[in-house]
């Protein structure tokens, strides 16, 4: 290391590392894992999430889980929340589903209305 | 990229890791196994978080959730609903007025904390090189070495008004501008983590907690200065600080932010570890330096100060672990913002480690000019129980107590002095209405005599003669005229010591008689101790109208002074009796009770033995 712009790339590489204790992250996933929702394969959406965010190097999207949410005919349910944008809450997902969001939502930007139950807060 | 969700932070501060964080952390690591999810959770061992008296600690991200008081049996618990479910364990989490608080960052205890020095300790994983430089570490040195002259460093140093934090205050720009000054074929920094006053831990937090920025901030003075070496000193004790710094030390080394021409700049720098053996006058700077040159740890009278002839004769700079933890934050948030935060000659923040009678008992860092009160009662949660605060001691055994009436003092170096305590290095006993201010007195001198290395008299003899006029005082032979001798030796000794030991050894003393003259008054002239503390300035009776003459105290009492029957009711002998409280905690209806004052027929007791001569008479 001999400039400070070599300084900065190892900066930024282990900020992303630590991106779970707050830093840069403009997509916030955060899967519903209620009873129900783990009866309906809950993990495994969330584990599809993690692998495909991990496989294209997405270091700005977070996945985190919350209890149930109460949505239970729906479940899994999976909110993705975006900085200035509205809430957009997807339901009866599953590994296939999640590929296609992450793919056209995270990484296109275009919200994959078949899949969407719900909008807003 | 990892498939990690979550960051679990355990604190291993040295209050965490002795009520179980490691068994806790080695719990997590099996049942994440169990759940199949150890590829999702991070699990890391950070530096001291804080709030020791809530200990085991931890704080899980992304959410920022504080745990407290986390046993092994917690953890299925914690990895079964939050880690795995979502749901996190309100149970493990503060409780204030029913309100429960889950983030860290609401938890009352930091509210009116401002982190510098502290600022990565409990947040980053210490051993990793790669998290520090993620929280900036290092830019500060990239900096400097390319974009600023020595000069120019110190100006900003200058500017930012730092004082060192070892004990005295001195101006850090001072010191650097000294050595920076003289010419000189070597030059030398010493990082000072000796840390002899008891009940501190504040440098050793810092040095485990985070010693890439201790490291960055030396490199930084040593540019300076112009040193192209340098120590630490930590104290064996503390064998995990030292591990840490060495680890570091490797690691900048391996990519080169350490060594030679470090950033292109020409600036070459090395480091080692010393360790010291333990003793309270290491931390003196003078007897520091020869004990890492191989010699007796003793002090050195000043001049010639450690500026002009230090280690090894050579121009050094001496700064303690705190002092240099600042540098790095002052030079990536500017002069100026650190000059902002604290009072009018003390600038920036300072960590204390509180203990005592205070609920929240741990590291705390806070703005200078705080005061006791929110030092005491906000952050430090007020008063165990319902007792009421009664004095706080500041700056170990070279401090003095302060008082009720000086709750509204700011902490900062000046307001401090002015009232006969100090700022020391950070240490803050708080004590509440069941301390007797003449024992405490009387334990830190008796910890100064230990600590003294005997090479000037008034430190050597001086010190002793004022722990048995406290000890007889304490024991209830005091004198009239024994309060004034011991300010007259108090005073001389403070003028005549060597060293800074010497100097300061009795300002506990003196500040107790200062505001507590009445106390010891009191033991002198009515051979009563009000707290009961003193074992010869109390005496325990048994209330015969609530005894129910059972027996059990006679029969529990080591020296068979108790006597008595069922109707007549039990009796204790006083001459007999050695104070050791078995009766007091076996009366079933608590019928003893203890009682301030030496009890009648001890004062004729001894009278008669010694026909008034005691045993401290020349
Ligand atoms: C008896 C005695 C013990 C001391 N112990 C320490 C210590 O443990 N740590 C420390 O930094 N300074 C200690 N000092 C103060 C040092 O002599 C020195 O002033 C300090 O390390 C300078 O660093 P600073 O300017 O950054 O505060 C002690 C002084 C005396 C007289």
């Amino acid at each position: 290391m001999k400039t400070l712009a070599d300084l900065k790339k190892i900066r930024e590489k282990a900020q992303e590392d630590m991106k779970l204790r707050g830093g840069n992250v403009r997509i916030k996933i955060v899967v519903g894992m209620g009873t129900s929702g783990i009866a309906m394969g809950a993990r495994e959406v969330m584990k599809t999430f993690l692998e495909e965010i991990a496989a294209r190097n997405l270091s700005d999207v977070l996945v985190t889980q919350t209890g149930e949410k109460g949505l239970s005919s729906m479940e899994p349910v999976v909110d993705l929340i975006e900085e200035g944008k509205p809430k957009v809450t997807y339901g009866n997902m599953n590994p296939d589903k999640v590929k296609k969001v992450v793919v056209e939502h995270i990484v296109n930007g275009r919200v994959v209305s078949d899949y969407v139950v719900s909008t807003g807060d | 990229m990892s498939l990690k969700r979550i960051d679990l932070l355990i604190c291993c501060g040295s209050g965490c890791v002795s009520a179980g964080a490691l068994k806790i952390k080695e719990r997590f690591h099996e049942v994440l196994k169990e759940h199949k999810i150890t590829s999702e959770v991070n699990i890391i061992e950070t530096g001291c978080m804080g709030p020791c008296d809530y200990g085991p600690v931890m704080v899980i991200y992304p959410e920022g959730i504080f745990y407290k008081k986390v046993t092994v049996d917690d953890v299925a618990e914690i990895v079964g609903e939050h880690f795995v479910k979502g749901r996190p364990v309100a149970r493990l989490m503060m409780q204030e007025e029913e309100k429960t608080i889950s983030a860290q960052k609401d938890v009352p205890f930091y509210q009116k904390q401002v982190k510098v020095a502290l600022g990565n300790c409990g947040y980053i994983d210490p051993e990793s090189m790669d998290e520090y430089i993620a929280t900036g570490g290092y830019e500060a040195l990239g900096t400097v070495l390319t974009e600023m002259k020595p000069q120019d460093a110190i100006n900003v140093i200058k500017e930012s008004g730092l004082r060192g934090r070892g004990g005295g205050g001195f101006p850090t720009h001072i010191k650097w501008q000294m050595v920076h000054d003289r010419k000189a074929d070597q030059k030398y920094i010493i990082c000072n983590g000796d840390e002899g006053d008891p009940g501190a831990f504040m440098d050793r937090s810092l040095l485990e907690g985070d010693p890439h920025r201790i490291l960055e901030g030396m490199m930084i003075a040593a540019y300076s200065m112009g040193a192209s070496q340098g120590y630490f000193y930590i104290r064996a004790e503390y064998p995990l600080a030292i591990k840490r710094i060495k680890m570091a030390i490797e690691q900048a080394k391996e990519v080169g932010l350490m060594g030679e021409n470090i950033f292109d700049s020409g600036f070459s720098f090395d480091a080692e570890v010393r360790t010291g053996a333990g003793a309270f006058v290491c931390g003196e700077e003078m007897a520091l330096i020869h004990s890492i040159e191989g010699e007796r740890g003793n002090p050195t009278p000043k001049p010639p100060y450690p500026a002009v002839q230090g280690l090894w004769g050579k121009p050094t700079v001496v700064n303690n672990v705190e002092t240099i933890g600042n540098i790095p934050t002052i030079f990536r948030k500017g002069a100026e913002w650190f000059a902002g935060m604290g009072s009018e000659k003390s600038k920036g923040t300072k960590v204390f480690a509180l203990t005592g009678d205070v609920k929240n008992t741990g590291l705390v860092e806070v703005p200078m000019g705080i005061t006791l009160r929110e030092l005491i009662f906000d952050v430090g949660g007020g008063m165990i129980g319902d007792h009421k605060f009664k004095a706080v001691q500041l700056g170990g055994p070279s401090g003095g107590c302060l008082t009720v009436d000086h709750l509204d003092t700011g902490v900062d170096y000046e307001s401090l002095k002015e009232r006969g305590a100090m700022m020391g290095s950070g240490g803050v006993i708080v004590m509440n209405d069941e301390k007797c201010m003449v024992n405490v007195a009387k334990f830190f001198m008796d910890f100064c005599v230990e600590e003294s290395c005997g090479k000037c008299s008034p430190c050597r003899i001086g010190l002793k003669q004022m722990l048995e006029i406290l000890e007889r005082i304490t024991d209830g032979y005091g004198r009239e005229g024994d309060i004034e001798e011991l300010q007259r030796l108090g005073e001389s000794i403070s003028k005549l010591s060597l060293c800074g030991l010497g100097q300061t050894a009795p300002n506990p003393v003196l500040s107790t008689i200062r505001y507590f003259r009445d106390e010891y008054e009191s033991h002198i002239r009515d051979r009563s101790c009000a707290t009961k503390v003193c074992n010869d300035l109390m005496h325990y009776d048994i209330d015969k109208d609530r005894c129910i003459g059972c027996s059990l105290c006679a029969r529990k009492c080591p020296t068979v002074c108790i006597t008595g029957s069922r109707d007549e009711k039990y009796t204790i002998h006083q001459t007999g009796c050695v104070k050791c409280g078995n009766c007091f905690d076996v009366c079933p209806v608590k019928a003893i009770d203890k009682v301030p004052g030496m009890h009648p027929e001890i004062v004729e007791h001894r009278a008669a033995v010694a026909n008034a001569k005691n045993p401290y008479d020349d």
